[in-house]
């Protein structure tokens, strides 16, 4: 059920807010033991909140526009007096002391918000395998992985655990696992939505987005979290819009470009041509179809895993075992720091801070940090060039379907090859987002992604329901 | 060879130079932390001032206080600082337990501050001064430690200064005019004794064309402190440089030593053991801050006249002597501007200055209170002083009238009339009075006569008695050397 349809039923009174909380706590509670999507289910706080709604509601007050949606937070965005543990065994028993602002948003709207969701330990994945909990499992094939970091999102909303989902997207956390669960993953432009309580992994690339049903839904939720918010400097001022006003509306003379960077080796064809039947779609609506070039985005990579790592050594400095978090204590404070670390966090995130604490070390900086930031400097001139030339670019989101569990635990390299059409975005600060375009032979979703110029969130989400509304009118 | 001036004040000749660069820190005055909105408030209990951004709590994000940049442009005006266009934050990485986030958010290649300079008199370079948050405080007990957050986040300037410095006396001037400035210019309150002030001093000394290695002295926690420290320390450079050849500049790295106030020393602390990588990176979390043109001007005009300035305006433009000058710069900046205005009232600036530093400086020591908060104008000031001039009154009468002049809001005419005193002008009572104190004291008149000149004064005292203080002094002067002359 899309949030919209839960959000009519509930207004029209054809359900309660506590009915819709049950039929959503009784699928969680049938099938989450086995997908291990939720890390913490808040059944008692769920109830309190969707029982108020549900009696402000008889008492005709004022509801906000979310009112009784049951909505499930990454694990890594924060929730006050909610665990917040960001899959790591060094935040186990951390509660943080506030929310973060996308949840003082939901809150505002109204919205119940129903537990936190399993992440690669510090949204350092792509496969959801890397948290300290377990790993989440694909809905779709329980012996697949869902994709990551935000997988437990993706797999909350594709399991019809809840109608929509929080996560966050570094470098396609948000995207990826929607391309492989078949949802709708929703990346805003750096800045749109504040970072303020996202625990930070690559400070200069993350975001918080939106994991849906639909394209529609995305405008609804993305219109209650985006706008400025004085805690986050990096936060732009201008003010979100009412992206769900617009969204039904197909865009005329649209010029989508197609990198031909995309489409080159390593991309399955059974991937290529779903992706190509969308464009094809969109040529059929009147859209105009412009080759386009991306040349460093086989750099995007590269650069991503100096930048991220860099940010995230300094990031993760904080948990050291002395001011909260679990700590192991030894002989001298050397030994408290080696214990509380080494046995706090997991390997992924043990290599990630080695990396970037490397990338900065004296004599590496400038060949590889500073590198980076000028590469990163060009990457985002690429697209400022093809933008001239068309106003979405079009592609796929991850060049393979869902990979087994374990298939590519032990080769980091391939893991992170997962990336390789979503990074470009996060480095360049662009929207994008991923809609379900299709299914391999095997009835795994693919994912079609379309990125737009900053801020232009509104062009890219109406381009993307113009496109959803054709691919779900097919038989 | 070089001569310094010893603690008993006479010239001591030294057979080396010592060179000295203070790094001297600086808490901005604020009401907020540089990051948060948490208080500055000094003594609160422990990790009470805190917030998520302050404790570093995950998912925490810092936003920089703007009045605390203003504070530090203004600083870097006052400093004679290059200020750039553009200026960032970065981040230097270390673990230690004071650190909740384990980075500290400072400057790195692009302080606010670039060189400049403060005048002493004598013009002492500066390399940078930059922004950074402070850390947390540690407390030992036994073998736990306890760490008090309070602290973290609080704004501080880092000001580093040339090794332009030649002697621990002048490293004391050096700070006592660097933290005089910055409370005049309302930047910081410099409490060195609640840490609002702080400062480490890099030692080394010249002998001949050698040079020892730079040590750098921490824990110097008074103006005294950091004189003694610094002269104990070149002594002790000396005595090893004698001895060991080895104790050469670029042989034996940099090191960091604490001052023992107790014991009078200074010792090594703990080396770290392995060379310092801080890894800077900029600050995702925070914007680069562009400074305009006009900002920089804006932060100028706060600033106004520096004291080097004031020096050379107070003896150009009032004829003051460098001594009257230094006392009175020494009331702080807003004594001058009360001085200005005094004068301008009564027209006598070196009277004006007289009252100020003695009567006036007095009263405020006695009161505790600053001069913002005296209760006497600039202007009833400089019109007691024309009054007295006019009327001719006496010591005693000028300081009643004072008196009465700050304990109520009253003009110097209504004050001397509300008070009855009274001038005796009249130069036939006056001589009457000079005659009967001159008979009274016969040995004053021969001693003053045999050429003893400062019997007059015990006869002028003698008179003013005569006309129970009442005399104008002018006149009695006058006619009581007339009289003494007249007999000769």
């Amino acid at each position: 059920m899309t949030a919209v349809l839960c959000l009519q039923r509930l207004a029209r009174r054809e359900i309660s807010a506590s009915a819709l909380l049950d039929y959503y706590l009784t699928a969680i509670s049938s099938r989450n033991r086995e997908l291990n999507a939720f890390l913490h289910v808040d059944e008692t706080g769920a109830r309190r909140q969707a029982q108020a709604i549900d009696h402000r509601r008889a008492k005709g007050e004022r509801l906000g526009p979310l009112a009784g949606l049951p909505v499930a937070i990454k694990d890594n965005i924060c929730t006050a007096n909610i665990p917040t543990t960001c899959a790591s065994r060094i935040l186990k028993d951390y509660i943080p002391p506030y929310d973060a602002h996308v949840v003082n948003r939901l809150r505002e709207a109204d919205a119940v918000i129903v537990g936190k969701t399993n992440l690669d330990e510090f949204a350092m994945g792509s496969s959801t395998e890397n948290s300290a909990f377990g790993p989440t499992r694909n809905p779709i094939d329980p012996t697949r992985i869902p994709g990551g970091s935000s997988g437990g999102s993706a797999c909350a909303v594709a399991a019809d655990f809840v109608p929509v989902s929080l996560g966050s997207d570094t470098g396609g956390s948000v995207r990826q696992p929607a391309a492989l669960c078949g949802v709708v993953g929703l990346k805003p432009s750096y800045g749109r939505v504040s970072r303020y309580g996202l625990v930070a992994f690559g400070s200069s690339l993350d975001v918080v987005g939106t994991l849906t049903t639909d394209v529609a839904d995305a405008a609804l939720v993305l219109g209650v979290i985006a706008g400025p918010d004085p805690r986050d400097s990096t936060c732009l001022r201008e003010s979100g819009e009412d992206y769900f006003a617009t969204v039904e509306q197909p865009l005329t003379d649209l010029r989508v470009g197609v990198p031909r960077e995309f489409f080159a080796a390593g991309l399955d064809s059974e991937v290529e041509q779903a992706v190509r039947t969308s464009l094809s779609i969109y040529e059929r609506l009147g859209a105009k179809l412009v080759e386009i070039s991306l040349p460093t985005s086989p750099h995007a990579l590269a650069v991503y895993y100096l930048v991220a790592t860099a940010e995230a050594s300094g990031n993760l400095a904080r948990y050291d075992g002395v001011h909260y978090g679990s700590r192991i204590t030894g002989t001298n404070l050397l030994e408290l720091y080696e214990k509380s670390r080494g046995a706090g966090f997991g390997a992924e995130v043990k290599r990630r801070i080695m990396l970037g604490t490397h990338a900065l070390s004296s004599g590496y900086r400038d060949a590889y940090y500073l590198k980076a930031l000028k590469v990163r400097r060009l990457i985002k001139a690429d697209y400022d060039a093809a933008f001239q030339r068309c106003d979405v670019i079009a592609g796929p989101t991850s060049p393979t379907t869902a990979f087994a569990l374990g298939e590519r635990a032990n080769d980091p390299l391939a893991m992170y090859l997962a990336d390789i059409y979503t990074i470009g975005a996060n480095l360049a600060g662009l929207p994008a987002l991923s809609l379900p375009c299709g299914k391999s032979q095997a009835g795994l979703p693919i994912g079609f992604q379309l990125t737009a110029p900053v801020l232009q969130e509104e062009r890219l989400l109406r381009a993307a329901r113009m496109l959803e509304r054709q691919l779900r009118a097919k038989p | 060879m070089s001569v310094v001036t010893s603690r008993f004040g006479e010239a001591m000749t030294t057979p080396y130079e010592t060179i000295i660069g203070l790094e001297v820190h600086v808490q901005l005055q604020t009401r907020t932390k540089l990051f948060c909105g948490c208080p500055t408030t000094f003594g609160l209990p422990p990790n009470s001032a805190t917030c998520p951004v302050c404790l570093g709590l995950p998912g925490a994000l810092p936003v920089l206080n703007r009045h605390a940049f203003q504070l530090a442009l203004r600083a870097a005006a006052a400093l004679n600082c290059q200020i750039p266009q553009r200026t960032k934050w970065d981040r230097k990485n270390y673990f230690y337990p004071d650190l909740p986030k384990g980075y500290q958010i400072s400057q790195y290649d692009q302080p606010l501050g670039g060189e400049g300079y403060l005048d002493i008199p004598r013009r002492i370079g500066i390399i940078r001064a930059h922004l950074e948050e402070d850390a947390g405080k540690l407390t030992h007990e036994g073998n736990l430690t306890l760490v008090d957050l309070n602290r973290a986040g609080m704004p501080l300037l880092e000001i580093v200064g040339k090794p332009e410095l030649t002697s621990p006396e002048e490293a004391k001037i050096y700070l006592e005019e660097m933290a005089g400035l910055m409370r005049d210019i309302g930047v910081s309150d410099c409490r060195m004794e609640e840490g609002s002030l702080r400062c480490d001093a890099n030692v080394n000394i010249r002998v001949g064309d050698e040079v020892t290695p730079i040590v750098e002295i921490k824990n110097l926690n008074s103006f005294r402190f950091l004189e003694r420290a610094v002269r104990y320390e070149a002594s002790r450079q000396y005595e090893r440089f004698q001895r060991d050849s080895s104790f050469r500049f670029g042989k034996v790295p940099k090191q960091t030593w604490g001052w023992d106030e107790v014991a009078g020393v200074t010792r090594p602390q703990r080396e770290k053991e392995e060379a310092a990588d801080y890894r800077y990176f900029p600050d995702p979390d925070l914007v680069p801050i562009r400074i305009s043109p006009e900002q920089v001007a804006a932060a100028r005009a706060e600033v106004g006249e520096l004291p080097s300035q004031a020096r050379e305006r107070l003896a150009s433009q009032y004829g003051l002597s460098s001594y009257d000058v230094g006392v009175l710069m020494g009331m702080g900046r807003t004594a001058i501007a009360y001085f200005d205005r005094a004068s301008a009232a009564c027209g006598d600036s070196k009277t004006a200055c007289n009252w100020i530093t003695n009567q006036v400086a007095a009263v405020l020591k006695e009161t505790n209170t600053t001069l913002d908060a005296f209760a006497l104008s600039a202007e009833r000031l400089g019109g007691l002083i024309a009054a007295q001039k006019r009327i001719g009154l006496s010591r005693q009468q000028a300081l009643d009238v004072f008196a009465k002049m700050i304990a109520e809001p009253l003009d110097a005419d209504a004050a001397i009339s509300a008070l009855g005193v009274t001038v005796v002008s009249d130069d036939s009572a006056i001589v009457e009075a000079v005659r009967r104190a001159m008979a009274a004291n016969p040995k004053a008149v021969s001693d003053y006569r045999k050429g003893k000149k400062a019997a007059a004064n015990s006869l002028k005292g003698a008179v003013m008695k005569e006309l129970r203080g009442a005399g104008r002094a002018d006149v009695v002067d006058r006619v009581l050397q007339t009289e003494l002359e007249r007999h000769e």
